[in-house]
């Protein structure tokens, strides 16, 4: 580095650091990075990699962490943080590599100035793909601030040890250096090479340890801030005019009385409509003075005779896995049972609606938005208003959850409302109504699962066809031990009424659902238990070994089902994690109710980072996943979405919740993998399993919902 | 109808001449800039609005300005005394309740009404009294379980 040239003295090499620097056309990036340690380093997600392309900033590196002259460590991420906790496990796999406390390390999130570039956060994929390079950057800062302290404190490197942000000299506590002292007045940037030492499991202080959310305080006093908490003086709010169904088209308009209100500005481009007023109950009322004709639909589709339409139009088919010969199967087989799985559309319903908050300052705009991909979701922005990139940021605030749902739709709206409205405006919210969260949700989508299978006599699957409708390949290749077998992934595209995307999970839930519900019948009609039919029929150790924590936990006793005491279990994997739940419920024979009375789930992930974040995810899946196994669904017909709000979309409340209770198999050793997904999707099958159980009654539909089920009871 | 209308906010005499039919939400959000209560729904079925009237909980998105005249509000950024977290926040820190923390302002002072009127409350009292609040991440359990060692908290601290 120039600046350190002849001053400090340090052996390493920094020669493409500097180069790297000159590349990058960041605004102010230097002046961002100010003194101290700076190692940058780049994930190594293949998904990641390809979605990146031929993105310059910077170069191939999408993160840093840096140690400030001030001693604290700040790690910057284009992640971001809607709930799912890796404000804090990040920050946990950080501060244990680079021996400095927890507290000493600030998370800074989703900001497109200060970011390098990413994809977004979805997939479980943070803890998995970023962790590991954050990681190793955290040992070759560490590694960096040992040659330094060698340096300044004149003993070998191998004498000294870190703890706490400080370098001892192992020997002699008295003999010391913080990280602070040896960053003062210097700049370094390092690439990180990969060949700094990271610890073993045996020497984690921090890692794999419980820790509570490092946000929490913000949380419950009001002081965290989401998009729509932030505010300009004189900041105006804005509403869209929307219609009243997804295939309406605008036949006429007129927005003379709303232009006449004092206050209220009418912005309008083509279908495009909006209102800008002091505040957002104004800005409703305006919208309330629109007078709006829409031109009625011809079409037929509703969420009843949806299935039928999707299977018409399914393409694809192609196996994603498959081996043996169905053929020879079929013919060893003592009892063959086939059956459909549907499932419906059902939401993301985050409690905090889509919103964004725009201010213009001369020639730089920002917008605090509430999304997922905050580098995406620029693009977008400078593509609408057609300004030079550097002149926008993004910045993500804490994120109201997210699930897959939280998009660029909103922010591209607020784009087109400040194109529309120009120079004139300085900053206006545009926040999103409960109603049109739903109305203009990607909605997880609805799907079907055709399954044929078979058993020999002796209780072993003989073969497994199935084919999987609109849902997506995640979850659908089986995990059993079954000689003849193929997995067929049909239809996603366009033949949805409405937009449909990712949803906590995506297509793992309705996989599973079918899968599992599917096993049960088999091993049913073996006359088996079906955990003792699950044994027979696996060989996957991890999945073995994930089984048995969870019979152990539940204390289940072998009965063939239907035993009447409505037992079910359900096995996944998702995002290189295995789960394995059992669930205890309660049928009201009569009205077709359920309660679940207890949900036990047993957790294979890898080194677990923050165990009590991972329990915390595992229960917020298994309450979560109530709602779309026994309640959630979107009815539409024609384009017309019925549920807008949750009077009739309803979502899990306190007086549903089971005991829960969460087994985490903690393999120190292994790489750590998803949390925020993998317990969710079990739940439709370990729901469905114990309601048959428990009444004999097997639903093939979710959500299970009371009639569906006592239609089932009378079959 | 503009009208002139005085409340307490937080502990400071507030007054206003405002739309009396305008929200309680949005003047408190958008007019006094106090933005820890949420909008969640607008109609009132998901309880990120709650804020306290006369120490009973009201959904604020559809509660009139003009109803609070004469009256004391507490929304979350009042909870906290000399900057000394109320017991219920330090549960819900302790016990990891929140998740996205959207519904959490919603959520504590909800319970802090519960506290209040029952010392010593039961499961299922907690259940009863919480239903109505609604929380998508599915912190329920830790919900319930913050409210829990809060009353405790709050029972010793009497005791002493």
């Amino acid at each position: 580095m120039k600046e350190n040239n002849g001053k400090n003295i340090m052996e390493l090499d920094f020669y493409d650091s500097e180069e790297f620097m000159l590349k990058t056309n960041r605004r102010d990036f230097l002046k961002i990075i100010g003194g101290g340690i700076v190692v940058f380093f780049a994930v190594e997600d293949a998904a990641e990699a390809q979605q990146r392309g031929d993105r310059r900033l910077p170069e191939d590196v999408n993160a840093f962490l840096k140690i400030g002259e001030d001693g604290r460590v700040a790690c910057t991420t284009g992640k971001i943080e809607m709930g799912q906790g890796i404000i804090t496990s990040l920050a946990q796999m950080l501060a244990d590599e680079l021996d400095v406390s927890l507290d000493s390390v600030d998370m800074i999130m989703g900001d497109t100035d200060l970011c390098p570039w990413d994809s977004g956060t979805h997939g479980s994929r943070s803890i998995r793909f970023f962790g590991p390079p954050l990681r190793a950057a955290a040992a070759e800062a560490r590694s960096i601030l040992l040659e330094m302290a060698a340096e300044h404190l004149k003993i070998s490197r191998d004498r000294l040890k870190t703890q706490n942000g400080v370098v001892y000299d192992a020997a002699n506590d008295q003999t010391k250096v913080t990280y602070a002292q040896l960053t003062k007045g210097k700049k370094i940037v390092k690439r990180l090479d990969q060949t700094a030492v990271q610890k073993t499991a045996s020497q984690f202080k921090i890692i794999g340890t419980p820790q509570r959310k490092t946000n929490a305080e913000e949380l419950v006093t009001g002081k965290g801030k989401f998009a729509g908490d932030i505010q300009f003086p004189g900041m105006l709010y804005a509403r869209i005019l929307r219609p009243p169904s997804h295939l309406a088209i605008l036949k006429s308009v007129d927005v003379s009385a709303a232009e006449k209100m004092e206050g209220v500005r009418v912005l309008r481009e083509d279908d495009f409509i909006a209102v800008l007023a002091g505040s957002p109950d104004r800005a409703d009322a305006a919208l309330r003075e629109i007078k709006a004709e829409y031109g009625a639909p011809d079409a037929n589709l509703d969420d009843e005779n949806i299935f039928d339409h999707l299977l018409k139009n399914a393409s694809g088919g192609n196996p994603s896995d498959q081996g043996g010969d169905l053929a020879e199967g079929e013919k060893n087989s003592a009892e063959i049972i086939e059956k459909t799985y549907l499932n419906s559309y059902v939401a993301h319903a985050p409690l905090e609606p889509h919103v964004t908050t725009v201010c213009v300052e001369g020639d730089r705009i920002t917008f605090w938005s509430s999304t997922q991909s905050p580098f995406r979701l620029k693009d977008a922005v400078v593509d609408i208003l057609n300004a030079p990139a550097d002149q926008v940021r993004v910045i993500t605030p804490y994120v109201g959850s997210g699930f897959g749902g939280k998009r660029s739709r909103n922010a591209i709206e607020a784009a087109k409302i400040l194109k529309l409205a120009g120079k004139s405006v300085s900053s206006f919210q545009l926040a999103g109504t409960r109603e049109e969260e739903f109305f203009y949700d990607t909605f997880r989508p609805a799907a079907i699962v055709k399954i044929r299978a078979g058993i020999n006599d002796k209780g072993r699957i003989s073969f497994w066809d199935y084919g999987v409708y609109y849902a997506g390949q995640r979850g659908a290749n089986q995990f059993y031990d079954i000689p003849h077998h193929k997995t067929a992934v049909y239809g996603r595209g366009d033949a949805h009424p409405f937009d449909t995307g990712a949803w906590r999970a995506p297509a793992n839930n309705t996989n599973t659902f079918a899968r599992e519900s599917h096993i049960d019948l088999l091993a049913s009609a073996a006359g088996i238990d079906p955990l003792e039919f699950r044994f027979m029929n696996l060989k996957d150790e991890r999945m073995i070994r994930v089984l048995k924590a969870a019979a152990d936990q539940f204390n289940w006793t072998p009965a063939k089902s239907p035993s009447g005491r409505g037992y079910g279990i359900s096995l996944g994997i998702d995002s290189g994690t295995y789960v394995a739940h059992m669930a205890e419920v309660k049928v009201d024979k009569e009205s077709g109710e359920v309660q679940v009375v207890r949900v036990v789930c047993a957790q294979d992930m890898g080194l677990s980072i923050n165990p009590e974040g991972a329990r915390m995810q595992i229960e917020g899946c298994i309450t979560m996943g109530l709602g779309y196994a026994l309640t959630e669904e979107i009815h539409f017909r024609n384009g017309e979405i019925f549920d807008l709000n949750f009077n009739s979309y309803e979502i899990p409340r306190f007086s549903w919740l089971p005991k829960i209770e969460t087994v985490i198999i903690d393999d120190k050793d292994a790489p750590a993998q998803g949390g925020g997904e993998p317990a969710i999707i079990c739940m439709g099958a370990v729901i469905s399993n114990a309601i048959y159980d428990a009444t004999g009654a097997r639903v093939l539909q979710l959500p299970m919902t009371p009639e569906r089920i006592q239609k089932t009871m009378s079959l | 109808m503009k009208r002139s209308i005085q409340f307490n906010l937080n502990g400071k005499t507030q007054i206003l001449t405002v739309e009396e039919s305008r929200k309680l939400l949005w003047v408190i959000r958008s007019d006094l800039g106090l933005t820890g209560c949420k909008y969640g729904c607008g109609r009132g079925y998901c309880g990120a609005c709650t804020v306290l009237v006369n120490n009973r909980t009201v959904r604020s998105c559809i509660y009139p300005i003009s109803f609070v005249d004469g009256k004391e509000v507490v929304t979350i950024e009042g909870l906290a005394k000399n900057g000394k977290l109320h017991p219920l926040q330090k549960a819900f820190v302790d016990h990891d309740a929140s998740q996205c923390g959207y519904c959490s302002p919603g959520m504590i002072l909800t319970a802090y009404t519960l506290l209040l009127n029952n010392k010593r409350p039961s499961y299922d009292e907690i259940i009863h009294h919480m239903d109505k609040n609604l929380c998508r991440c599915g912190s329920h359990t830790r919900i319930v379980r913050a409210i829990q060692a809060a009353a405790r908290e709050m029972n010793t601290g009497e005791l002493r």
